[in-house]
């Protein structure tokens, strides 16, 4: 029984300012996502069907940041039809790639993208959900690792806890053998400061981290961008690497500007 | 160091050791270059040895680098250690079934032991070994995976010649030479002078005595052994990190709050590559996983490091919530209290987490400069 009464757990699946890349790694489950079908009712997933249930729902993931007055009404609704409400991805737990303009003058950057820029009604800043409902679980990523998802949804169903790990990147590249492309290649890497969950992809094809999955539980980024200091990156360069996907969490955030203002 | 019962095996004639191990069943595993690196890996034939490569090590540095010989063993060690092998990184522990009447049914998961042959195992490595040995078996119980997989092992150890700059071994009298007392099978050095290109092979234990019987060989002479003596000398003269060994355990113990310790935080990724790298470092964390249905749960083991705040995760949450408490941690357990708990120290000197920490963070250097700032005085 499902804590609204129905024979099955209802899923919501959400999506605010976003790319649809974390829902369509939902999709990518496939076969898994049949069976997790079986058990769960999909009440909502306009990206997977056009039917919707109304609420209440047990489980809401929620994709994307809100940028717009109406999205920071809507989450207040989502919010309170459901249940236990999980944020997936970067937009939804740290503000996304969008939230770049958070340092900068919105109203200027629009009216160079736009053309009638007046039809326009967004915030300043965009931001994660946490920021203005509460959450349950944040699942990282850009985009989230499917294998996560289903561990997410499987622990919701079965009331245990999700195994995710908030350690650094580089247990997972030990695990598979990879060798640290940092001391071996001299490529700068984010693995040491970010969260573990992506399986290492990026340092086993000889690229260095560049931090998907946001700053890991204890991120100790100013020693790592001394390290890179001393392997010849430029601070503009420092600048970029940690305003990306995940440029508006507090850690990658601080240090950023950290290295614009010098 | 070998004696009069060595033997003498050509360069050309190598290739007989492979299919000797073959022929008894053994998966050779042992130093390849991947990645551009020196790592242990399956290997089939002597060419997938490192031949002609050496490394060059720094604190937070590797590299790759050609040698100007052939040579197969000319090089230190690099990211890899054996316990990959005998301690898996991750592991099913059991399984658990739900029975139509709703019982719970575990599942042992068989020990799944591969016969392994390593090849160029370095003293300190040796030394590593039988220190997770006393980890793993020696205990109130034994590891089964790790009892079964170190059973069935076969140890063919390189005298070292060729130690890298973040070494340390001599001063922790784990190498480079293999002593005696070491526990291995078989034990070989590598000489390449104008006598030729050559290995000298003794056997250590039985099992080593089968494999070295079946080489073609030549008896050694006072030159190969003056040879290979001189080599583990001239290994030694180039090492240049040390670590007080003797009075480390209590100069650690006096410095519990020593300043060094904050300064080594702010410089501290808490990554836990050192941990990874590290050939004695055992610790694993286990997770309960489900399907779909909720009926069928595995418990898997993986390696877990005191770097991770889950780790020391307890009710009100990690109790290790600093990095400098977690670094002291590590330290601590390494060289001091591991003594207590296993009566030696948990370090052989190997460097690699030296040479592999992403920010090259020393621990000969942490000790140095706390044995010369010590806060206490220390005391046995």
């Amino acid at each position: 029984m499902s804590e609204t009464g129905q024979s099955k757990p209802k899923l919501a699946v959400w999506k605010f300012a976003s790319c649809d890349g974390c829902q369509l790694s939902l999709l990518d489950c496939e076969d898994e996502f049949l069976a997790v079908s079986e058990v769960i009712e999909i009440a909502h997933f306009s990206e997977a069907t056009r039917r919707s249930v109304p609420g209440p729902y047990d489980l809401s993931l929620v994709e994307g940041s809100i940028t717009t007055p109406a999205d920071a009404e809507r989450i207040q609704r989502v919010r309170a039809e459901s249940r236990y409400l999980v944020t997936i991805g970067a937009c939804a737990t740290s503000g996304g790639i969008q939230a770049l303009r958070n340092s900068r003058d919105v109203g200027e950057m629009a009216s160079v993208v736009y053309a009638s820029p007046e039809y326009l009604d967004v915030l300043e800043t965009s931001t994660p959900i946490a920021s203005h409902v509460s959450v349950d679980f944040e699942l990282r990523g850009c985009p989230v690792n499917k294998h996560q998802l289903l561990e997410v949804i499987l622990a919701f169903l079965h009331r245990r806890k999700p195994n995710i790990a908030t350690h650094s990147v580089c247990l997972e590249c030990k695990a598979r053998d990879s060798v640290c492309v940092m001391t071996a290649k001299g490529i700068p890497c984010l693995g040491p400061v970010t969260q573990a969950g992506c399986g290492a992809i990026c340092p086993a094809y000889n690229r260095g981290c560049y931090g998907c999955f946001g700053p890991m539980e204890s991120p100790n980024c100013a020693a790592l961008s001394a390290q890179w200091k001393a392997m010849g990156v430029s601070d503009v360069d420092i600048v970029r690497a940690y305003r990306s996907f995940n440029g508006y969490a507090e850690a990658f955030r601080v240090e950023s500007e950290r290295h614009e203002s010098i | 160091m070998h004696d009069a019962d060595s033997i003498v095996v050509e360069r050309q004639d190598f290739a007989g050791l492979f299919e000797i191990l073959r022929s008894l069943g053994y998966a050779v595993v042992g130093p390849t270059v991947k990645d551009q690196a020196i790592v242990y890996d399956q290997l089939s034939q002597v060419d997938d040895l490192p031949i002609g490569w050496t490394d060059e090590q720094e604190a937070g540095h590797y590299r790759l680098r050609r040698r100007n010989d052939a040579a197969l063993f000319g090089y230190a060690v690099g990211p890899h250690s054996w316990k990959k092998f005998l301690h898996p990184p991750r592991l099913r522990l059991f399984q658990a079934e739900r029975s139509e009447d709703g019982a719970m049914v575990f599942k042992q998961e068989p020990v799944e032991a591969p016969k392994y042959a390593f090849l160029g195992v370095r003293s300190c490595e040796a030394h590593a070994i039988a220190i997770q040995d006393r980890v793993f078996l020696e205990g109130a119980v034994a590891d089964p995976t790790y009892r079964e997989r170190r059973i069935g092992a076969l140890l063919i150890a390189v005298n070292c010649g060729f130690p890298s700059s973040t070494c340390f071994c001599h001063s922790m009298k784990t190498g480079p030479g293999i002593s005696q007392n070491t526990k291995v099978d078989i034990e070989l050095t590598e000489l390449l002078d104008d006598e030729g290109h050559r290995f000298v092979f003794q056997a250590r234990s039985q099992k080593g005595q089968t494999i070295v019987d079946r080489l073609p060989a030549r008896r050694t002479t006072r030159g190969d052994l003056d040879a290979a003596e001189a080599l583990v000398a001239e290994a030694t003269e180039t090492m240049t990190r040390e670590l007080n060994a003797e009075g480390v355990r209590d100069l650690l113990y006096a410095n519990l709050e020593h300043p060094r310790w904050d300064e080594v935080a702010d410089r501290c990724l808490t990554c836990a590559n050192c941990t990874m790298v590290c050939p004695t470092c055992f610790c694993t964390t286990v997770e309960d996983v489900t399907d779909i249905t909720g009926d069928h749960a595995e418990r898997w083991r993986r390696w877990d490091s005191c770097f991770t705040l889950d780790f020391s995760h307890m009710p009100g949450g990690s109790s290790r919530q600093t990095s400098k408490s977690r670094y002291r941690q590590w330290l601590t357990h390494k060289l001091a209290t591991w003594h207590d708990q296993f009566g030696t120290s948990g370090c052989v000197g190997c460097g690699r987490c030296i040479s592999w920490c992403p920010v090259g963070i020393d621990l000969t250097e942490e000790i140095q400069v706390m044995g010369q700032s010590t806060q206490g005085v220390p005391s046995s």
